[in-house]
């Protein structure tokens, strides 16, 4: 054998883009075999925080919606019959009043039910002797808006003086703000577990470059690039993050499911709106993807930044 | 490729410390062209591997000017190393193997740094490792072979990718003289394909299997003048008429 022959068939590509390095086993950089798991859990409680979140956001929005025109007017006043010609005379009025879509004067019964768990129903309670305001509950085309309660009430001091007015949201506006807070900080959590994934994988990615750092030093003596160098750290990452992506969607969604049955079997009204939507979902089973793309991007940038410091 | 009389390489007042410690290399000026056969010798702690390091672009000189290929090598952008470093071929003194690559990955992975695809890659390879004696272990890890098989692997690693200069750190250490001998060969074929070839040895038989080499000695970190190559003009060696000049450029 001559050399021509031994060198000849060989194509030369010196100029041309590379081959990735991942494709020929040239380095096999371990990110750390804890490295999934560590994945996975942040996965895990990423999922359960933006559920979480999805759901707290539902079911405000649930609540607000059906809040949102609602206007409840008490006819406050001991003496039942001036109370029964106060809200006749309201509810009179209110059904000619422009911008009204529903006005309803809360029947007995239904106030009996409001009241039976602080009341009771045994025989012989007298609920009906007690001075319980009438109720009136209203339907406003559009928001009630402070301006508008304002003027209802306003017009309903002239038929009816002892009469109350408050937009149903009102009462509610404590507990938004709870959940507008629970929902900053789901956010603040996902926040926090996207740095915990970052600073895993640098650490992760440090440490493969240190222990890998003589087959690097060779390969770029070979003529590899950073850029052939950084992609097998970005697979390693990217297998890492993928399988723990998984195994932490398919722990968070079963811990979801498990506490939306728990709340579910609460019966509340304002938890029966938090359910997830199929939009949810898809933002949950997309939280992998985006854990994969960060650990990928995280490995990247870091190799690169450690290899732009060798020669 | 360069043209046939531009000068390949080119060291001008050349030194190289390591840190605050005192100069390993100084003053080394040299040019070498392309096709030619050098032999750089010298001590134990002359300062061979240190210029061999600065001829492979693994180390930055502390002051003077290097040209490789044409272009200002001190300046070169970290970009552009890959594109000169797969121009050159290096055999390490320690071998440099990837550990957890066979015999066979280990040859191939110039060409795959380079991009060469698969189907291309397992013939030459393969022919390679069957020059250096070495088709039956193909598939064995460094770990698995002798220091000699260990620098053969090395030795076709360099080699594979047909460069337009070889540097050798004592290639021929750790082999039976016949091996030896073989190897020489082997780079004298590629010499004669038009690859310049830089053999750091102090192996005086090895050096006398090649007359027309050209010789650089360093003493000290200093290079020395054996062959009357770094004289000016340069002298033309023995039996080279006709051909460009060769050797050495004025100190």
């Amino acid at each position: 054998m001559n050399a021509a022959a031994l060198f000849g068939s060989l194509r030369r590509s010196r100029d041309g883009e590379p081959a990735l390095l991942s494709d020929t086993r040239t380095a096999d950089p371990r990110l750390g075999s804890p490295m999934p798991w560590v994945i996975a859990i942040v996965i895990a409680l990423t999922v359960i925080a933006a559920a979480s979140g999805l759901a707290l956001r539902n079911a405000a929005a649930r609540a607000s919606a059906d809040l949102n025109g609602g206007v409840t007017v008490q006819i406050v006043t001991a003496a039942p019959a001036d109370r029964n010609h106060q809200a006749d005379a309201a509810l009179a009025m209110l059904e000619k009043t422009p911008g009204v879509i529903d006005a309803r004067h809360v029947a007995q019964s239904e106030l009996d039910t409001l009241l039976e768990p602080w009341l009771g129903t045994r025989p012989g309670d007298t609920i009906d002797d007690l001075p319980i305001p009438a109720l009136i509950d209203l339907r406003l085309a559009g928001p009630a808006t402070p301006a508008r309660v304002a003027a209802l009430r306003a017009r309903i001091a002239g038929v009816a003086p002892s009469a109350r007015v408050d937009a149903q949201a009102a009462w509610l506006t404590p507990v938004f703000r709870a959940i507008a807070t629970l929902q900053w900080l789901a956010g603040g959590l996902i926040a926090l577990l996207a740095l915990a994934t970052i600073a895993a994988v640098v650490l992760s990615a440090r440490n493969a470059l240190v222990n890998h750092r003589e087959t690097i030093e060779i390969v770029h003596m070979l003529g590899g690039t950073d850029a052939q160098i950084a992609r097998v750290f970005q697979h390693t990452a990217a297998m890492d993050a993928g399988i723990g992506g998984v195994i932490g969607l398919i722990t968070g969604t079963v811990a979801i499911v498990i506490l939306g049955r728990q709340f579910s079997a609460l019966g509340s009204g304002m938890v029966g709106g938090a359910a997830l939507g199929w939009v949810d979902w898809l933002v949950i089973v997309l939280i992998p993807l985006g854990g994969v793309a960060l650990a990928v991007l995280t490995a990247r940038l870091t190799v690169l930044s450690a290899l732009r410091r060798m020669l | 490729m360069s043209k046939p009389d531009a000068e390949i390489v080119q060291f001008d007042n050349v030194g190289l410390r390591y840190g605050t410690g005192k100069e390993v290399l100084t003053d080394i000026s040299f040019t070498l062209y392309p096709g030619r056969f050098y032999f750089l010798t010298g001590a134990s702690g002359a300062g061979k591997t240190s210029l061999l390091k600065l001829l492979y672009l693994a180390q930055r000189p502390s002051r003077g000017l290097i040209r490789m290929f044409g272009t200002d090598a001190i300046t070169l952008p970290r970009e552009r190393l890959p594109g000169f470093r797969r121009r050159l071929g290096v055999v390490f003194q320690d071998f440099r193997l990837v550990q957890h690559l066979s015999a066979f990955d280990n040859v191939a992975l110039p060409l795959r740094v380079a991009g060469v695809s698969e189907r291309e890659i397992a013939k030459p390879v393969d022919e390679m490792l069957d020059w250096v004696g070495l088709a039956d272990r193909r598939h064995a890890r460094p770990a698995t072979l002798s220091g000699g098989e260990q620098q053969r692997v090395a030795i076709a690693r360099a080699v594979i990718a047909r460069p337009d200069m070889l540097v050798a750190d004592e290639p021929t250490g750790n082999v039976d003289p016949e091996m030896a001998l073989k190897l020489l060969q082997l780079f004298e074929s590629l010499n004669r394909l038009g690859t310049t070839v830089v053999v750091a040895t102090h192996d005086v038989h090895l050096i006398r299997k090649v007359p027309e080499s050209l010789i650089m000695r360093l003493d000290k970190g200093r290079l020395s003048d054996p062959t009357g190559a770094l004289r000016y003009p340069p002298r033309r060696p023995s039996g080279e008429a006709g051909r460009p000049p060769l050797g050495f450029a004025p100190a």
